[in-house]
C-alpha cells in the first residue's frame, strides 16, 4: 500500500506541476522585464556598501510598469542611480500601450500586490481604475516635502488626474492640441498662418489640389480616436461634452464643431481618412502629401524626424485656431504615474515617485522631448532644449487656455467616445440630416452619466 | 495487490492529466463565463458583481450594434468560407498534377498560412493604403480607378475577406491534396473504359469521393472564420462606422473597452450557441452526405 501511495503522490505531484507551469506561462506573455538596470545596480551596491550611507530602502524592491513610450526609455537610464542612493531595487516592465491596460485591469481584478507603480492615462482610465479601489490616492504624500513643490505642477494637468477631489496620480506627460502645417506652401500661396477657425477652413480650401496629390487637411478619423482631437474644435466654439450632469453633445455649438472637423476631412481629407488613427495621419502629413495637420504636440517628431518624414525641415507649428469662444485647445496629462491600493511597499513607491516626478528627474525627462507638468521646468531655458524653440512658444501659448479634459470625463470612457465620435463618422460619410444623429447619441451619453450616478 | 489497483485503472490514470487540463483549461471557463454573463461587473475591488439575471442578454437582443455584429459575422464567414472552399478545391487539384517546380510551388502557396495573422494585418493594411498602397498603385498602373478599400464602409469588409483567402485557402487546399491522394485510381481506368471525358470524370467521380474530405476542411474553417479577430483587430478594429465589427470585436470592445464584463460574457454565450449551433449543421449535412454516396 505504501509503495503504491508514493507511486500516486509522484503522479499527483507532476498533474500539478504541469498546470502550475502552463498557468505561469500564460502569466508570462508578452512582456519585456529589464533586468539589465537590476544587474548594474548590484555592483554599485557592491561598492556602496563599503560606506553604510542613509539607504533607508535598503533590500525593498519595487515593480515598476511603464508603456512603451519615451518617457520609460528616458527615465529608465537613471533608475541605477536611483537605486544605490535609496537601496531600493526596481524592477520595471513595459508593454505597448493596448496590452498596458489589459494587463493592469487583469493583475488588478485579482487583487495583486504588483506593480507597486505604473504608468497610466488618468483620462482614459484614470476614474474606473479610482472608482474600482485599484489606486492609492497620493494626497497624503504629495505635501510631505516642500522641496517636492507639489504647487510646481500644472493645475489642469493635475485637474486631470484628480477624481473625485483626490490625487489620483501624478501627471508626468502633458500635451495640448496645436496646428501643424507647412511653411513652404503656405509662403509660396502667400497666406498667413491662420489664427482662427474660419481662415483654417479658408485656407485648407486653397491648398487643397487633389489632382496633384495635395490635400488641405488631415487629424484623426477613427469614431473612437477623433474625439480627443475635435475636443478643441468643440470648447473653442464654446461647447463642451457634458454639461454639469447633463450630456451636450447635441448643442448647436457641438454640432458647429462636429461639422466643421467632419466636413474639412470629408471634402479636403486625403483619401481613407475615415480609417485614420494619429499614426497614419501623420504618417501621410509626413509623405508631404498634406497642408494642415492638427493633433497633439506630443507626437512631433514623427513630423520632424529625417528618417521619418520627407519634410521635415518645412514644418511650422502654431495654436490652435480661435473659434467663437477663443482659441480653447486641450491641455491634460496624457500619462501619470500612480500607485498600485495593494502594494505592500508604499513608502518606497512614494519615494520612486516623488523621485521620478520631481524638479530633477522632469528636467531630464524633459530634455530628452517628454513634455511634463512643472512650470519651473518650463520656465527654466535648459528645460527647453529638446523641443523645436518655435514649438516651446506654441505650448507655453497653449497652456494658458487650455482646458483639463479631451474627452467625455466618465467612467465608461471607452463607450462615450464612440457616441461622440458617431456623430463626427456619419458627418464624414456623408449624412446632411446631422441633429437626429446627435439627438441619439446624446441620449446614449444621458444614459451613461445616469448609470454612473448611482455608483 | 497494490500492482493490480494500478494496472486496472491505468486508463484513468493516464487520461487524468489530459481531463484535468481539460476542465481546468476549457470547462471551468465557459462555465464561469455563463456564470458572469447574469451579473453586471466592471471588474470592481470595491462593488462586487450584480445579479441581473436575464437582462445582459435582453439588452444585446435588443441591441442593433449587436445584430448589425451578427450581420457581420455571418458574411464574412459565408462569404470567405465560400471562396476559400472553391479556391482551394481547385488549387489542390492544380497541385496534384505533375509539372516542374510542383514542390516549389507547393511551398510558397503555404507560406500565407504560416505567418502571423497579425503581422499579416498590418502589412495588408499598408497595401490597402488609399494614397501610397501597394493596391491602388497596381489598379492605377492597369488603368483601373484606386479604391478606398479598408477605408470604405462598402468596401472594408470585402477587403478583409480578401486577407483571409489569401492567408487560409491553403489550409483547404492542404487537406483536398491528402484527400485526393487517397482516391483509387481504379474507378478512373473504368470511367477512360466508358469513355468519359475530364469533366464528366471530375464531376462524377473525383468530387463524391472529395466530398468528405471537403467537408471536414470545410467545418475545421467555418470554425475558425467565425472567430476570426486578429486580422480585423489589426488592421480596422471594426471601422469604419462599424462595418467590420463581428461578434468577436463586439465583445472585446465590450469587455475591454467598456468594462462591461457581464454583457461581454453574454455575448460570448450567444456566440458560443452559434458556433455549436453551424457546427451540429454541417455535422449533420456530412451525415446526409455520406449517407447518400454509401
Amino acid at each position: 500500500m505504501k509503495m503504491f501511495r508514493k507511486r500516486w503522490l509522484g503522479q499527483g505531484l507532476s498533474i500539478v506541476l504541469a498546470a502550475t507551469m502552463l498557468a505561469a506561462c500564460s502569466n508570462g506573455g508578452g512582456q519585456t522585464s529589464n533586468t539589465a538596470a537590476g544587474k548594474e545596480n548590484t555592483q554599485t551596491d557592491k561598492v556602496n556598501n563599503a560606506a553604510p550611507a542613509a539607504k533607508p530602502f535598503e533590500g525593498k524592491s519595487i515593480t515598476l510598469v511603464t508603456a512603451n513610450h519615451p518617457w520609460g526609455d528616458a527615465i529608465k537610464p537613471f533608475i541605477p542611480e536611483f537605486e544605490a542612493e535609496t537601496g531600493m531595487k526596481v524592477k520595471v516592465e513595459s508593454y505597448f500601450e493596448d496590452q498596458l491596460t489589459q494587463k493592469l485591469t487583469v493583475q488588478f481584478t485579482t487583487g495583486s500586490n504588483t506593480p507597486d507603480v505604473f504608468m497610466y492615462r488618468p483620462l482614459q482610465e484614470g476614474k474606473l481604475f479610482f472608482k474600482n479601489g485599484w489606486v492609492h490616492p497620493l494626497d497624503e504624500y504629495v505635501n510631505k516635502d516642500p522641496e517636492y513643490d507639489f504647487a510646481d505642477l500644472s493645475k489642469s494637468a493635475v485637474g486631470s488626474a484628480t477624481v473625485d477631489g483626490k490625487v489620483a496620480g501624478i501627471p508626468i506627460i502633458t500635451e495640448q492640441e496645436i496646428l501643424y502645417y507647412r511653411k513652404d506652401l503656405l509662403e509660396a500661396a502667400g497666406i498667413a498662418v491662420p489664427k482662427t477657425i474660419d481662415e483654417l477652413v479658408a485656407a485648407v480650401k486653397q491648398l487643397h489640389d487633389p489632382a496633384k496629390e495635395m490635400y488641405g487637411f488631415v487629424a484623426r478619423g477613427q469614431r473612437s480616436p477623433l474625439v480627443t482631437q475635435v475636443s478643441s474644435f468643440l470648447f473653442s466654439e464654446g461647447g463642451d461634452f457634458t454639461n454639469g450632469d447633463k450630456a451636450a453633445i447635441n448643442t448647436p455649438e457641438a454640432i458647429k464643431a462636429f461639422t466643421t472637423y467632419g466636413t474639412l476631412l470629408k471634402d479636403y481629407g486625403p483619401p481613407g481618412v475615415l480609417n485614420m488613427s494619429w499614426p497614419q495621419a501623420i504618417g501621410i502629413f509626413a509623405q508631404g502629401k498634406v497642408a494642415f495637420y492638427t493633433d497633439a504636440n506630443s507626437i512631433y517628431k514623427n513630423a520632424t524626424d529625417p528618417s521619418k518624414s520627407q519634410i521635415a525641415d518645412k514644418i511650422g507649428f502654431a495654436p490652435f485656431p480661435a473659434g467663437s469662444a477663443g482659441s480653447k485647445p486641450y491641455n491634460i496629462t496624457s500619462w501619470g504615474l500612480a500607485m498600485n491600493a495593494n502594494a505592500v511597499n508604499k513608502e518606497a513607491a512614494w519615494a520612486f515617485i516623488e523621485w521620478a516626478t520631481g524638479k530633477e528627474m522632469v528636467l531630464k525627462t524633459q530634455q530628452a522631448g517628454n513634455p511634463g507638468a512643472r512650470s519651473s521646468v518650463w520656465d527654466n531655458p535648459e528645460g527647453t532644449t529638446g523641443f523645436p524653440a518655435e514649438l516651446v512658444d506654441v505650448i507655453k501659448e497653449s497652456v494658458k487656455g487650455g482646458v483639463d479634459h479631451d474627452r467625455p470625463t466618465v467612467i465608461s470612457v471607452g463607450e462615450a467616445r464612440d457616441a461622440v465620435g458617431e456623430i463626427v463618422q456619419q458627418i464624414m460619410t456623408g449624412e446632411k440630416n446631422i441633429q437626429p444623429v446627435a439627438d441619439k447619441a446624446n441620449e446614449a451619453l444621458q444614459v451613461i452619466i445616469d448609470n454612473e450616478k448611482t455608483k | 495487490m497494490q500492482y493490480n489497483w494500478f494496472d486496472r485503472n491505468l486508463k484513468w490514470i493516464y487520461t487524468m492529466p489530459a481531463v484535468i487540463f481539460v476542465l481546468v483549461m476549457m470547462v471551468f471557463p465557459i462555465l464561469y463565463t455563463v456564470r458572469i454573463s447574469f451579473f453586471e461587473w466592471s471588474m470592481s475591488a470595491i462593488t462586487p458583481p450584480k445579479w441581473v439575471g436575464l437582462d445582459n442578454y435582453m439588452t444585446l437582443l435588443k441591441d442593433t450594434r449587436f445584430w448589425g455584429a451578427v450581420r457581420s459575422t455571418m458574411f464574412f464567414t459565408v462569404a470567405a468560407l465560400a471562396v476559400e472552399v472553391v479556391l482551394g478545391v481547385a488549387i489542390a487539384l492544380l497541385l496534384t498534377r505533375d509539372f516542374r517546380g510542383k514542390n516549389v510551388m507547393k511551398t510558397i502557396f503555404l507560406l500565407p498560412m504560416v505567418s502571423t495573422p497579425v503581422a499579416m494585418g498590418l502589412v495588408w493594411q499598408l497595401i490597402y493604403e488609399p494614397t501610397i498602397g501597394a493596391a491602388n498603385m497596381l489598379l492605377k498602373a492597369v488603368g483601373l480607378k484606386p479604391q478606398l478599400w479598408l477605408a470604405s464602409p462598402d468596401q472594408a469588409i470585402s477587403s478583409l475577406i480578401i486577407v483571409d483567402v489569401w492567408q487560409w485557402t491553403p489550409m483547404i487546399a492542404l487537406i483536398v491534396m491528402a484527400g485526393l491522394a487517397t482516391i483509387p485510381t481504379d474507378p478512373y481506368e473504368a470511367a477512360d473504359v466508358d469513355g468519359a471525358g475530364r469533366w464528366r470524370k471530375f464531376i462524377s467521380i473525383t468530387l463524391p469521393l472529395l466530398k468528405p474530405t471537403i467537408m471536414v476542411a470545410a467545418m475545421l474553417r467555418l470554425i475558425d472564420v467565425l472567430k476570426t479577430f486578429d486580422i480585423i483587430y489589426a488592421t480596422t478594429q471594426g471601422g469604419p462606422n462599424l462595418a467590420t465589427e463581428t461578434l468577436n470585436i463586439y465583445g472585446y470592445v465590450l469587455g475591454f473597452q467598456y468594462f462591461k464584463l457581464g454583457m461581454a460574457s453574454s455575448l460570448l454565450v450567444l456566440f458560443f450557441a452559434l458556433v455549436m449551433g453551424l457546427t451540429i449543421v454541417m455535422i449533420w449535412m456530412r451525415k446526409r452526405m455520406e449517407g447518400r454516396y454509401e
